[in-house]
């Protein structure tokens, strides 16, 4: 592989793990303070997507589409969790993963009916859908350099809010310690609505990104949810630092893979890779702390 | 409680006397209704495909007087969400409880594989509207399936063929990696006598081909042929044209990448591109004519060729009752009935060959903007005529 192709499928592996990011972090999240498994995160992806494909015809500009369907995510977000989420924090895992199921299969229809079972169209705007040189001989496309620093821009906003902002020390002491967070009096119920509301605007900031260069369809968020699954476990379950390596590791090693082995093999590739990783740290990368 | 004794006898003796009537209808008479099961995926991520072919049934139905044969139709339709296993419990209910005289829909391989049996051991019709296998093409093909779409790989012969007559030399391949992908890069290769520089699988249902496009351009071939149904063919032409490939090296696929339920949700990245299919909307025959401009009054949208399939299935159930003189019950005469294919077709004259797979054209189509400005698909030519599938000498049976 010459140097020029390596650089270019190590930025396709950093924007595809960038994508991963954005799932998986309000995935881990919502594990680590509410320890709750959520499988219907990808339905928040696919209705983040659909909203900014709508807003954008509706608006023709792809920046008022974004700026209006995050609010519209986090709100969706925030209904699911207090109409049917909050009667399963208490219930065990099992419980939660056929319920959330279950909204998988109603975020699907309520889709196929309001917008059709055919696909739905996002164009890539305008201003971003040049090419940009990078170096002599490696241009790459603009869109995907923007998915990149928005998903780093993410995880550095994420970082600050975690760990120098009152709500991210709220969210730190209910991972680790949520009864003792309850007993000091902090609203517990209103805490989780918020950082399930959170969450939602993540998964569904990663379809609007995504809708641009996918299909914005019935189920699109089911691949790159099993993906996001496998990442917080490489990362350790709970944790945003472990998210963030876990998924541009997976990002790099998901595209690299799928060029350099043959087919069988590199589809097999990141589940090897998770295994390995969990031998050798049956935890995750960076397990989050727990008392 | 006398009443109710006495309620309950008049409506047992209306069960039997309703039994009796449909034990009347036995061999030898006319039926007075003729039942039809349709099985497809109407829900979940393929249901695009199932709606479109119950759409184009449904239109065929109602061109035929909602009637088949001159015999009133009903319609009990099933949902098998693209598994097999719901698709063999749902053929079973529609055959025992139903008790329907023909099964059509059926988009994808794999379901098909599974309801054929449940379906055919049981003496009824099957009338494939999309998925048509190489296994029921060739040795296992069986009397009383009829598949009136096209077997797999012939579309993609039919794009081989057209670039090996077009000269072009080194040729980039790429499918998903499940069975019909390989069926369809064999098919291709099967007429294809140049140099495959790479033929490259990707996992089903990949979102993002980035990495594969990377490669592709390095590779410098002189064309690209893929084949990608749906949601992944979405993904392949938009991200195509995004990575600046499309005017550096031309794609060609087939029509399943580029029917009508999916160009809209392309836009501008398809247009341009070169397909192939056994139908194009504007195919010029009568029947034709007909069909698109009322599916575009009914659906307030242009057919994609799965409603063509779905359309030609009805008229096929039509011409085959009306052959039989409406004695469905009698299968021998029946199936002469559906062998005959006596109706004119969205593509002018129908035959089947031995193997009951049609023998038809395949037409090179292009993606263009229509006088309104929607994308839709423009024939080229003819890439081959009376085309028949590669299984059928394989397929013993002989009529």
């Amino acid at each position: 592989m010459d140097p020029i192709l390596f650089f270019t499928q190590a930025l396709n592996g950093l924007q595809f793990g960038v994508m991963l990011f954005l799932m998986a972090t309000g995935l881990t999240l919502i594990f680590g303070v509410m320890n709750l498994i959520n499988l219907a995160h990808g339905s928040l992806y696919m209705m983040g997507a659909y909203f900014a494909a709508t807003l954008q015809q509706k608006t023709g500009s792809f920046i008022w589409a974004i700026i209006l369907s995050i609010p519209l995510t986090v709100l969706l977000g925030m209904i699911v969790e207090m109409l049917a989420l909050r009667r399963l924090y208490n219930r065990d895992h099992l419980d939660q993963v056929l319920a959330t199921y279950g909204l998988i299969l109603f975020f699907n229809e309520l889709v196929r009916m309001v917008w059709g079972p055919q696909s739905y169209f996002m164009a890539l705007p305008q201003f971003l859908s040049h090419h940009v040189q990078i170096f002599s001989g490696l241009t790459y496309p603009v869109y995907r350099l923007v998915i990149i620093g928005v998903g780093l821009g993410v995880g550095a906003g994420l970082y600050g809010l975690i760990h120098h902002t009152r709500l991210g020390m709220l969210i730190r002491a209910g991972a680790s310690n949520r009864e003792m967070v309850n007993a000091l009096g902090v609203n517990i119920r209103f805490l989780y609505t918020v950082v399930f509301g959170l969450g939602a605007a993540l998964a569904g900031l990663a379809g609007m990104l995504a809708g641009p260069i996918l299909s914005v369809e019935v189920g699109m968020g089911e691949p790159i949810l099993i993906l996001a699954f496998v990442v917080i476990v490489i990362g350790g379950i709970g944790s945003i630092q472990g998210a963030f390596f876990a998924a541009v590791l997976v990002g790099v090693a998901d595209t690299f893979g799928r060029v350099l082995l043959p087919p069988g093999m590199a589809s097999m590739g990141i589940y090897v890779l998770m295994a390995a990783v969990l031998c050798w740290r049956p935890e995750g990368l960076f397990p989050a702390q727990r008392t | 409680m006398k009443r109710k004794g006495l309620l309950g006898k008049f409506f047992g003796g209306l069960l039997l006397a309703l039994m009796f009537s449909v034990n009347s209808a036995a061999v030898g008479h006319a039926a007075d209704k003729v039942k039809v099961g349709f099985i497809a995926t109407l829900s979940g991520p393929g249901a695009s495909l199932g709606t479109d072919i119950l759409d184009g049934f449904r239109l065929g139905l109602s061109h035929c007087g909602d009637k088949l044969g001159g015999i009133p139709v009903e319609l009990v339709t099933g949902d098998d969400q693209m598994r097999p296993e719901v698709a063999v419990q749902v053929a079973s209910r529609m055959v025992e409880r139903d008790k329907v005289d023909f099964v059509t829909g059926i988009v994808f391989s794999n379901v098909m594989m599974a309801v054929a049996s449940p379906i055919l051991d049981q003496g009824r019709f099957l009338i494939s509207a999309n998925a048509g296998p190489s296994l029921l093409a060739g040795d296992q093909c069986h009397p009383n399936l009829f598949t009136i779409s096209w077997q797999n790989d012939q579309t993609h012969e039919a794009m081989g063929k057209y670039l090996q007559d077009q000269g072009i030399r080194r040729v980039y391949l790429m499918a998903p990696d499940y069975q019909a992908g390989k069926d369809g890069l064999t098919g291709f290769k099967r007429y294809f006598d140049g140099e495959v520089v790479a033929e490259v699988y990707t996992r089903v249902n990949q979102p993002d081909y980035a990495a594969e496009l990377a490669q592709l351009r390095a590779a410098k071939p002189d064309a690209v042929f893929v084949f990608y149904p749906g949601g992944m063919g979405i993904n392949f032409v938009k991200q195509y044209a995004q990575a600046g490939l499309k005017d550096e090296i031309p794609l060609y696929t087939t029509a399943f990448t580029l029917d009508q339920s999916v160009l809209r949700a392309m836009g501008d990245a398809a247009l341009g591109l070169v397909n192939a299919s056994f139908w194009s909307p504007d195919l010029d025959n009568p029947v034709n004519k007909k069909f698109v401009a009322d599916f575009k009054d009914t659906h307030n949208r242009l057919p994609s060729l799965f409603a063509a399939q779905g359309y030609d299935a009805a008229l096929l159930m039509d011409s085959a009752v009306r052959s039989a003189k409406g004695q469905i019950r009698d299968e021998d005469k029946l199936r002469e009935g559906f062998r005959k294919a006596d109706f004119q077709s969205v593509r002018g004259n129908f035959r089947f060959n031995n193997n009951h797979f049609p023998v038809q054209n395949f037409y090179i189509r292009q993606v263009i903007k229509n006088e309104e400005g929607i994308l839709t698909n423009k024939m080229l030519g003819v890439a081959f005529e009376e085309h028949m599938d590669a299984y059928h000498k394989q397929c013993p049976m002989k009529w």
